[in-house]
């Protein structure tokens, strides 16, 4: 007899329906005159809204990691990537999304599309160089514009360095008139500003409500829903389904739904999972033992603060603070500082930031132990994670590291990682459940 | 009271049998390719030692990478648990457990009951596991049990950069060509596995007693390396290779005890 009673997502469908819509609009955007852009998702993508809301994206991030879950796919394109001369150690995702240029394939069947532009945030040195190398993949005629973000952790935001970033945000809007050929629409960026705010803060919300126990939402199936905000997060669709999403887990938590019914044991993981090998957050369920999520997903999608009382909240919106967003530079300006202070942002910086975010969502949802992804795939988020796993020992959480690569499935042992997850559990004084 | 571990490694199968909680027989056995057979044939010889059958068997675990194969076994528990139990009977004093086998390369942090309280295991890589050894032996062209007395007789530190076993072999090979003696480069290969596993060891942050035990620490080439990467004293307990069974058996031991058997 399960110790909690569990049911599937409502939501789950209309998520399931929204990310196909997401890659048809992209596949078929010039078929209707519309235009297409690729970028990162960790682009200001609030900014191309401006052009009309005929206007789709395609984020590479989360197109590697689709291309990663694919693993046959995956592998020919790791392999047209190395074949072509890039080494094998560089972003995964980013080699998942070469590689589909070079075989001109798309996960989602067909040729790979093509963008009308690119464009792209320099959050790390992969994705200083990944559209620049794709664009000439692509025949090198393909509009390229980058930001520069450079500017250090959100506590050391000061106005020059948002000013610097607002600046190439306007040259990029004169930018993109000029290669599309339109005329760039304020009060739509301006709605997709607010669009992006309420929704990041929604999804903080949402995850907020793992707190409870037991928790209402699974790693895994969090990163059904967390995507959205890394594949249009300034879309009114995005907003509207997390509103949804929201009322619904609030309806969990008042009947005691979990998302994981024999929950005895909480972990959280830190960064990217191996796409291709999902299955091991189902195995440690085995043991009963819910994953409340991951910095990576609360994070990224999530917007976050300090709330008076101590708590990690969800960050208050610049419409809440009553921020003016009257004229375009009032826009930029609110959007540049809004996501300067994402989380994921931070601990490019400094490791010590990460752990310390990790340990306060360890107290606040009542974790057990935490799992950490040395993850050969991503040097950017990887970096510093040794140091990550020190700190939150010695805050008093076991930690448990595994190696592997989010995006190339050769570099993960699924056998020894369910070895290691075993050993882990038995530290935790958890035994596998009775099926 | 009769219970016994079973430890199925990569390489070999061991089997302890304790009578209340004392030793009463061990045996060992290449685990071959049919490790379901092997492990079961071995179990039934080493209870026939200790004048048992199976059916005087009040509990029995099973470890080790093939646990999963044994039929027989009552409960399964994790190399990691096996490990820093078996290192707790040996060594009261155990705080920190290496244990090096074929196939993989392990460190334990543990408390004064033989609880784990961190671990670190070596990710995919030969160069820090006792297979290392052997194919090193072989590019060497000396036995494997010649390997650690050679090292010993070591006259000067010669560095060896190998990462992986593939190139550590033409390491080797180039060593040989220049002239290198056997002694200095068997040195060499046991300094760059101590070196591996040290630093994996390092991770879980060392506390004395260090406790050596697998296969590994039946070579005293190695141990000498580990010592002196560690800079520590390192125990090695009678029968390394058995530890794990016997921790196993211990745990056996505890749960039908905790059970009331007799």
């Amino acid at each position: 007899m399960a110790k909690y009673p569990t049911e599937p997502l409502k939501c789950w469908n209309k998520a399931k329906a929204l990310r196909q819509e997401y890659y048809d609009n992209f596949v078929h955007a010039r078929e209707r005159g519309a235009i297409r852009w690729a970028g990162g998702a960790w682009a200001f993508d609030a900014v191309p809204y401006g052009l009309g809301e005929d206007v789709f994206p395609m984020t590479g991030e989360p197109y590697g990691a689709s291309t990663a879950f694919e693993s046959e796919f995956s592998l020919k394109c790791l392999e047209a990537t190395e074949n072509a001369g890039y080494a094998r150690d560089l972003c995964s995702y980013m080699r998942n999304y070469w590689g589909s240029i070079l075989l001109d394939k798309f996960t989602f069947g067909g040729e790979f599309p093509k963008p009308d532009f690119m464009w792209q945030a320099h959050i790390c040195c992969s994705h200083a160089k990944w559209y620049q190398v794709a664009k000439e993949l692509e025949g090198g005629k393909v509009p390229y514009y980058c930001v520069d973000v450079a500017v250090g952790p959100f506590d050391t935001i000061a106005p020059n360095k948002v000013d610097y970033i607002v600046g190439q945000l306007l040259d990029g809007i004169d930018w993109m008139e000029k290669v599309t050929g339109r005329t760039y629409n304020d009060r739509l960026l301006i709605q997709a500003v607010k669009n992006e705010t309420e929704a990041m803060s929604t999804w903080a919300k949402i995850c907020s409500l793992n707190k409870n126990v037991p928790a209402p939402l699974d790693e895994k199936s969090m990163y059904s829903l967390y995507v959205f905000g890394v594949l249009m997060k300034s879309s009114p669709k995005v907003l509207g389904l997390y509103k949804d999403l929201l009322a619904e887990m609030q309806d969990r938590v008042k009947r005691g739904i979990a998302a994981v019914p024999n929950e005895q044991c909480r972990v959280m993981t830190d960064t990217q999972p191996p796409w291709a090998f999902l299955d091991v957050f189902r195995y440690m369920e085995k043991y009963g033992c819910v994953s409340i999520g991951s910095l990576y997903t609360y994070g990224l999608t999530g917007m976050w603060e300090v709330k008076p009382n101590g708590d990690w909240g969800p960050k208050t919106t610049p419409m809440e603070r009553g921020v003016p967003m009257n004229t375009r530079e009032e826009a930029l300006k609110a959007l540049v500082e809004w996501n300067l202070a994402k989380p994921e942002w931070q601990h490019f910086y400094d490791p010590s930031l990460k752990t310390d975010m990790m340990v306060r969502i360890a107290r606040q949802w009542k974790l057990n132990g935490v799992i950490l992804h040395y993850n050969r795939g991503c040097e950017g988020l990887s970096l510093g994670i040794a140091e990550n796993r020190l700190g939150i020992m010695k805050a008093g959480f076991p930690v448990m590291t595994f190696e592997g690569n989010m995006g190339d499935s050769r570099e993960f042992d699924k056998a020894r990682t369910m070895s290691r997850i075993d050993s882990f559990m038995e530290t935790l004084g958890m035994k596998k459940l009775e099926s | 009271m009769i219970t016994a571990g079973i430890d199925i490694g990569a390489k070999c199968i061991k089997v302890v049998i304790l009578k209340d909680g004392k030793l009463a027989a061990k045996a060992m056995e290449l685990s071959g390719f049919d490790q379901k057979s092997m492990s079961e044939q071995l179990y039934k010889k080493a209870l026939a030692e200790a004048g048992a059958t199976e059916k005087d068997v009040a509990y029995t675990i099973a470890t080790g990478a093939g646990k999963g194969e044994f039929a027989l076994a009552t409960e399964r528990v994790t190399e990691v648990t096996a490990d820093a139990k078996g290192a707790n009977i040996a060594d009261s004093k155990a705080r920190t457990v290496i244990s090096v086998g074929a196939e993989e390369g392990r460190a334990i942090r543990c408390d004064a009951a033989g609880k784990v309280v961190d671990f670190a295991i070596n990710e995919k890589c030969a160069a820090g596991a006792g297979a290392f050894t052997e194919a090193m032996a072989r590019a060497l062209e000396v036995k494997v049990e010649e390997l650690g007395p050679l090292s010993l007789k070591s006259q000067n530190a010669v560095p060896m950069n190998a990462q992986c076993a593939v190139f550590a072999e033409s390491e080797v090979v180039s060593l040989v060509h220049s002239g290198t003696s056997k002694q200095d480069i068997s040195r060499a290969i046991h300094d760059a596995i101590a070196s591996r596993i040290s630093s994996m060891a390092r991770r879980i942050s060392i506390e004395n007693d260090v406790v050596l035990i697998g296969g590994l620490g039946k070579n005293p080439g190695f141990i000498e390396s580990l010592k002196r990467d560690l800079a520590t004293d390192v125990f090695v307990p009678n029968d390394p290779e058995f530890i794990s069974a016997l921790g196993a058996a211990h745990i056996a031991w505890e749960r039908a005890s905790s059970k009331g058997g007799s």
